[in-house]
């Protein structure tokens, strides 16, 4: 002990002492949130092995991928002639999803501009409050509003047999991605530094004329974004559209066929397959192909944003 | 006789319930250049933006009494701030090309103004008329089509005052135009902006006393909202009539 025993000594130890827990007390959380970012890599690494290891045994092991892709005929559960073509499954899903993106585009991106340029204070909080909760509503309740309500719209309107079909998905999804649209595309918006705002203005331009010669091909990169992370969003969505398409396994030709996704496929079969079986093994081929398409798109839009991030 | 160019008459402005301009009287003379220069917070860059109205983008913001450019009271209900804009070019402390092509910048004024499409010899005349207004023809004459933003910060600002000229401005307003460039380059702006002196009037703003003297014809002391002293350029530094002037220039303040 060097140290004459005594007040400044103790002092000095404390201090030393305090320090050393400091420390120790910042490795732990480095440590927790260390083990927080690379739970969430680990999650998706992990669903995507399970989904892919039920999977595996059937697609090398019978699966005739020609048919799959290439054969509307879904009959995973004949006796005399099992057949496994996804097809219809697959246009289904496009079909849904391309036209939900014809309503969710004008509708995401309109809503971004006016909240973002157009309004201030508290309308523009109020209004990002009400697309939130556009957000909130669970898909179940969407594919309620689709049974119920669009259903009998869409029979008198378009006289047609039945109103669950691709348009009625569409609508649904259409609403259920313009959330996640309008706040990507307006924090695409935002990211445009006001000075392009300031100077535009400075010559006279209108704010519209700000938004359209601007903004637009400013946010560009951000913009595309949106709508890839809506058509994400929308690509993957079962619920709603199990309720509202119909449910019926053919080719769509037109806005008010019935079709069936492959999500609603996934959800309306798996629970009456037996674990293992053949029929088992070809959804989980099908939630692969899901999984490849959305993972696809997210990256698309995540490349894209990094680009824009950069400019 | 000088025609009179910009009249200012007991101009006040309030951001909120602080009065960062009381009671400012001028007037610029038409076609020259006048500096306007002060310590940080005196006032002259927000009375710069008096006269393009761009003032007014930010909330709580209150002005009274008049300013008439070329016989127009711009603070008069029913202005038309668009045209106010198209007359009265401005020139910002950071270059601020759009993010576009070198020729949509110069372009953009007669976009946003003109109706319908622009007809391709109008185009080319104008981008051509205004890169040479600014002597950027040369060096850039063949990349027209590259993004401004990723231009030298000296062209992109050049670009920034080409810019203005295809609306024919009478005023030009300029806040530091040369803040952001280094020595060779702002002297070069400099000498653009003698240039141009005589076909525009033009209002700088400048921190930089040495640069007020190299530019302009009159200059503008201002301090705390106040105008303290406004006489030809030469008066000023030599005899400044003001205590507080003099102090100024001879840098015992701000």
């Amino acid at each position: 002990m060097t140290n004459p025993p005594g007040a400044s000594g103790r002092l000095a130890k404390r201090a030393v002492l305090r320090a050393r827990l400091g420390r120790a007390q910042e490795l732990v959380i480095e440590a927790v949130i260390r083990l927080c970012g690379v739970s969430a890599v680990v999650f998706v690494f992990a669903i995507f092995f399970f989904v892919l290891r039920e999977a595996l045994p059937l697609l090398f092991g019978g699966l005739d991928l020609g048919q799959f892709f290439g054969s509307m005929e879904w009959y995973p559960d004949s006796l005399s002639n099992r057949r496994y073509g996804a097809l219809a499954l697959i246009l289904g899903t496009l079909a849904v999803t391309g036209l939900a993106m014809v309503f969710a585009i004008p509708l995401g991106l309109g809503a971004a501009i006016p909240i973002s340029e157009f309004s201030r204070g508290r309308t523009k909080e109020a209004l990002k409050i009400v697309v939130e909760l556009l957000a909130a509503i669970p898909s179940v309740v969407w594919g309620f509003i689709g049974l119920m309500i669009l259903n009998p719209v869409i029979i008198d309107l378009f006289d047609a047999p039945i109103g669950l079909t691709v348009l009625n998905g569409a609508i649904l999804l259409a609403l259920m991605s313009v959330p996640i649209m309008v706040s990507i595309g307006e924090d695409a918006l935002k990211a445009v530094p006001d000075t392009y705002r300031e100077a535009a203005e400075a010559m006279g331009a209108t704010r519209w004329q700000v938004v359209r010669r601007v903004l637009l091909p400013a946010a560009r990169n951000g913009l595309l974004a949106a709508v890839l992370l809506g058509v994400g969003r929308a690509v993957g969505e079962t619920m709603a559209v199990l309720m509202a398409t119909g449910h019926a396994v053919t080719i769509p030709t037109g806005p008010l066929d019935s079709v069936r996704t492959i999500t609603a496929t996934i959800a309306a079969e798996l629970g009456e397959t037996a674990r293992g079986s053949d029929h088992y093994r070809v959804l989980f081929v099908l939630g692969t192909l899901l999984f490849a398409i959305t993972f696809v798109v997210n990256l698309t839009a995540d490349l894209v944003i990094r680009g824009f991030r950069r400019r | 006789m000088d025609r009179q160019g910009v009249r200012t008459r007991d101009l006040c402005l309030w951001y909120g319930s602080f009065q960062a301009l009381k009671s400012v009287s001028l007037t610029i003379r038409h076609g020259q250049v006048t500096g306007l220069i002060g310590p940080s917070g005196c006032g002259k860059t927000t009375l710069l933006r008096c006269f393009n109205r761009i003032n007014e983008r930010i909330a709580g913001v209150r002005t009274q009494g008049t300013i008439e450019i070329l016989g127009h009271d711009v603070y008069a209900p029913g202005t038309d701030l668009i045209e106010l804009r198209k007359r009265v070019g401005m020139v910002f402390q950071r270059p601020n090309p759009l993010p576009l092509s070198v020729a949509e910048n110069v372009l953009f004024g007669l976009r946003v103004h003109g109706s319908g499409r622009l007809a391709p010899d109008v185009v080319e005349g104008a981008v051509e008329a205004a890169l040479k207004g600014v002597g950027l023809w040369s060096d850039l004459k063949d990349r027209l089509r590259t993004r401004a933003t990723d231009l030298p910060l000296e062209q992109q600002q050049k670009l920034c005052i080409a810019r203005l000229l295809p609306l024919k401005p009478e005023l030009l307003l300029m806040d530091e135009p040369c803040s952001a460039l280094d020595p060779a380059a702002t002297s070069r702006v400099e000498n653009l902006i003698r240039e141009l002196r005589g076909t525009y009037t033009i209002l700088i703003v400048t921190h930089n006393m040495a640069q007020a003297r190299r530019v302009s014809d009159e200059c503008i002391y201002m301090l705390l909202g106040e105008v303290i002293e406004h006489r030809r350029t030469e008066d000023l530094f030599i005899n400044p009539s003001d205590e507080r002037t003099a102090r100024y220039i001879e840098g015992r303040y701000g």
